[in-house]
């Protein structure tokens, strides 16, 4: 195809033991946004890696604008114009944006940097992308969608003519979606060609023109993305069909197993709910609404300056986490990276963490006891990996995310939050993960779900709560469930509160 | 693979590698040295490390938290010190001043600890200040050397048990019982997770706080230790005694694999890190290379050292590294 500007040719990389990428042969296009979808260890890092010359291919090539190259390193992707920006930004915090953006290829007069000119242009850049950024300030003042606009303004300037993306809409609201694709829009009619990665197959109907699928290293299918629909898409991913998205077998729920009143730390304010036992209750709302810092406040993370909490009835007082785990609280954290797990420590050292108390006499840990739970949860989770003694981190996302899970099954908790559970994992993962707060519901617990996705808030939850600057906006039951509804009561602001 | 657990091929290269340093260290001071060799040397610098040796366990607690104690060395003047003024001012009751003396150095500890827990100040600046004031309060108490009176004192730094000297006893028995402590109970496995994710620790429960009151009282406890068996192998208490072996104890600790920024490292490597500074030490001495190039060439080991073990450890990263 003439309009090819990259294409990959029977590209393989082999580690001992494993074939990350097999004989993927794919091509992007000139002026479109394409996206790559496919389960955690489907390729798609080993993909990105190759692409921008992080690592070396074992065979295959590489064809750049009709060059063929047999692997590329970081200053020749560079220099092709080929660019990524990871979920984690690779910026300055202390520096301004204009100065961010020029960052290691400073325009000079002299010996001195030229600052008013990299301003000047700046400015410009942002003119023409119809983006509203001050290139004066400073990176560490900006907002999440901000910073990652500088990142896109940094490659633009660059004169990026592939721009690779990864998970790029996983930390904005939904306005900072629209704005962002507007800008991916615009560059692509520029003739940039962006390889979008994304889990949210819902956003990648929206932006992209096409989407091909990687399976355990192995190329799938390209198709239009007029062409194809979700089911079709995750049954490429997954390798099988997917019944429906969302278990649902629910028993009938039991007593208020928590109950909040009056709860008010620095965000949130007069915050009250019930809780019943067997019940999934969503709490919706954008990003920043306050909603994790419920779940913190509940938690003992955050102090709280009022409000009560009761758990079965009686009081708790919770000042720390220590307390609300006490009380049968477990908390899983939005992000499992920074505050879920350790990453360092062993597989079975992170599951076992919240229940040393339990497994030890004085002080000295009972290790039979921990292997044995350790491995029944490993079964019960499906947690794949050679050995438990294994780092963490070595874990693809979703078995770190399902380690994370067995930490809270392991205390046996009444009340499990889940934060944002499955952010960043793939279609398997999540549908498991769905299936264990089923299980958990029937069992009698009771769950809270925090979710930025609405078809999981709605096809998850028994209830849902919506919340918008710190404060509940909507209740909403079963029957009234609708992403209007939510969204309308998610930018609800304070004009008429109750 | 097998499945019993210890078996873990990603960090047994890295302590191999040290022990490695150690024993390239030891063959090239024998074959170049003959008194190097003799079991009274090599029974001498086991003597030699053992004040640093004790102190380091404490050093190992703390920095696996991921902190740092930089009054170590101050703490071990100290302990000296007030020994000897209190044996003394009242000769007679050695064992209940013992006591007393590791009472004080935990109370230190515990103060430190107190500023970086309440007042959230880094373990660097906390310790870096108890270092230079409880310096300059061994300066007041006595600004020259104090002699030890009360004899059976003297075992505890001089004796010998079936050849082997008392400190080098107290050194293993430290070592051997940090060791269990780290490896075998509930405590040893919070200071590990404190220093891995100290957030991920709080939120699961952890009272991070009291761990860190722990480790930096135990470290107290053991510099204040280091300090009587130092005290009585000199048998008088100096002013400048300990000063610098903060930068030993952290020097053997970092040898001996513990990440500086916490949660990764064991005892049974500090111990070959502490060994590693002995050896490099006497065999300096033992041909006549002057001090400062000793400390030249001891900084150079040091750098190299870990540096060796990063180029591993990047090595082995990518070569792992999938998605």
């Amino acid at each position: 195809m003439e309009d090819t500007v990259l294409e990959l040719k029977e590209v393989s990389k082999v580690y001992p033991g494993v074939r990350a990428m097999d004989k993927v042969s794919l091509a992007f296009r000139r002026g479109e946004i394409h996206a790559i979808v496919g389960e955690n260890g489907a390729g798609k890092s080993t993909l990105i890696k190759t692409l921008t010359g992080a690592i070396t291919p074992s065979s295959g090539t590489i064809v750049y604008d009709g060059k063929e190259y047999a692997s590329l390193d970081p200053a020749t992707a560079l220099n092709l114009g080929i660019n990524a920006i990871y979920q984690d930004f690779n910026l300055v915090p202390y520096l301004t944006v204009s100065e961010n953006i020029f960052y290691g290829r400073e325009i000079m007069r002299g010996i001195f940097i030229d600052f008013s000119a990299m301003r000047r242009l700046t400015l410009e850049q942002c003119r023409q992308m119809d983006m509203d950024i001050d290139p004066d300030a400073r990176i560490k003042d900006l907002g999440v969608a901000q910073q990652q606009m500088v990142e896109i303004m940094k490659s633009v300037s660059r004169n990026s003519r592939v721009l690779i993306m990864d998970e790029p809409t996983a930390p904005l609201t939904n306005t900072e979606i629209n704005s962002l694709f507007q800008v991916v829009r615009t560059l692509r009619d520029k003739g940039v060609t962006v390889i979008y990665i994304s889990h949210r197959l819902e956003e990648i109907f929206e932006i992209c023109d096409r989407v091909s699928v990687l399976r355990d290293g192995q190329y799938i299918v390209t198709r239009d993305t007029k062409n194809t629909d979700r089911k079709e898409l995750i049954g490429f991913m997954v390798g099988r069909e997917l019944g429906t998205d969302y278990p649902r077998s629910r028993g009938q729920m039991g007593g208020v197993v928590l109950s909040v009143r009056g709860l008010v730390t620095d965000v949130v304010k007069q915050v009250s709910f019930d809780l019943h036992r067997g019940e999934i209750l969503g709490l919706g709302g954008l990003v920043g609404a306050g909603r994790t810092e419920t779940a913190r406040a509940i938690f003992g993370a955050d102090p709280l300056r009022s409000g009560d909490i009761q758990v079965n009835g009686k009081p708790l007082s919770v000042k720390s986490p220590r307390d609300a785990i006490a009380g049968g609280i477990g908390l899983i954290t939005e992000d499992r990276k920074t505050q879920g797990l350790i990453l360092g420590m062993r597989i079975d050292a992170n599951i076992s963490y919240t229940v040393l108390d339990r497994f030890s006499t004085a002080g000295f840990l009972q290790e039979g006891g921990i292997d044995r739970l350790c491995r029944r949860l490993q079964d019960e989770m499906l947690i794949k990996t050679p050995s438990l003694a294994h780092k963490v981190q070595t874990l693809s996302g979703g078995n770190q995310q399902k380690v994370v899970l067995a930490k809270w099954l392991a205390r046996d908790c009444d009340i499990i939050i889940f934060d944002e559970p499955t952010r960043g994992i793939d279609v398997g993962a999540k549908r498991e993960i769905y299936v264990l707060m089923q299980i958990l519901a029937e069992k009698g617990k009771g769950i809270i779900m925090i979710s930025s996705e609405m078809p999981e808030l709605i096809g998850m939850s028994d209830r849902i709560l919506v919340m918008c600057e710190g404060r509940i906006t909507g209740e909403l039951g079963r029957e009234e469930f609708s992403q209007d509804r939510i969204l309308t009561y998610a930018s609800q602001r304070r004009k008429r509160t109750a | 693979m097998s499945y019993s657990g210890r078996t873990k091929s990603q960090i047994n290269v890295g302590d191999y590698l040290i022990f490695l340093v150690l024993l390239a260290l030891v063959v090239f001071f024998s074959l170049f040295i003959e008194s190097f060799r003799s079991s009274v040397n090599l029974i001498n610098i086991l003597r030699q490390v053992s004040i640093v040796g004790i102190a380091a366990v404490g050093g190992t607690l703390v920095m696996l938290t991921g902190g740092i104690d930089l009054s170590a060395g101050a703490v071990i003047g100290i302990s000296g010190m007030i020994l000897a003024r209190l044996l003394k001012a009242y000769p007679g009751h050695t064992v209940l001043w013992v006591v007393l003396v590791l009472v004080v150095c935990l109370l230190i500890g515990v103060v430190n600890a107190f500023f970086i827990n309440e007042l959230k100040i880094p373990p660097l600046i906390v310790t870096l200040g108890a270092m230079t004031s409880l310096r300059g309060g061994v300066y007041l108490t006595a600004e020259r050397g104090l002699p030890v009176f009360g004899f059976q004192f003297k075992d505890i730094g001089q004796g010998v048990i079936w050849g082997v000297p008392v400190p080098v006893i107290i050194m293993a028995l430290v070592f051997i019982l940090g060791g269990i402590f780290l490896r075998y109970t509930r405590p040893g496995r919070y200071i590990y997770g404190v220093g891995g994710n100290e957030e991920a620790s709080r939120l699961s429960g952890v009272n991070v706080k009291l761990i860190r009151y722990l480790v930096y009282s135990l470290a107290g406890v053991m510099s204040g230790l280091a300090g009587l068996v130092l005290l009585s192998r000199i048998h008088s208490a100096q002013p400048r005694a300990g000063s610098g072996y903060e930068m030993d104890i952290i020097t053997a600790v970092v040898l001996g694999g513990v990440s500086i920024t916490g949660g990764e490292g064991r005892i049974s490597t500090v111990v070959t890190g502490v060994l590693i500074m002995g050896v490099l030490t006497n065999g300096l001495i033992l041909i006549n290379v002057n001090e400062y190039w000793q400390q030249v060439i001891k900084g150079l080991v040091l750098i190299a050292a870990v540096g060796f073990d990063r180029y591993i450890q990047y090595r082995r990263a990518l070569a792992s590294q999938r998605e």
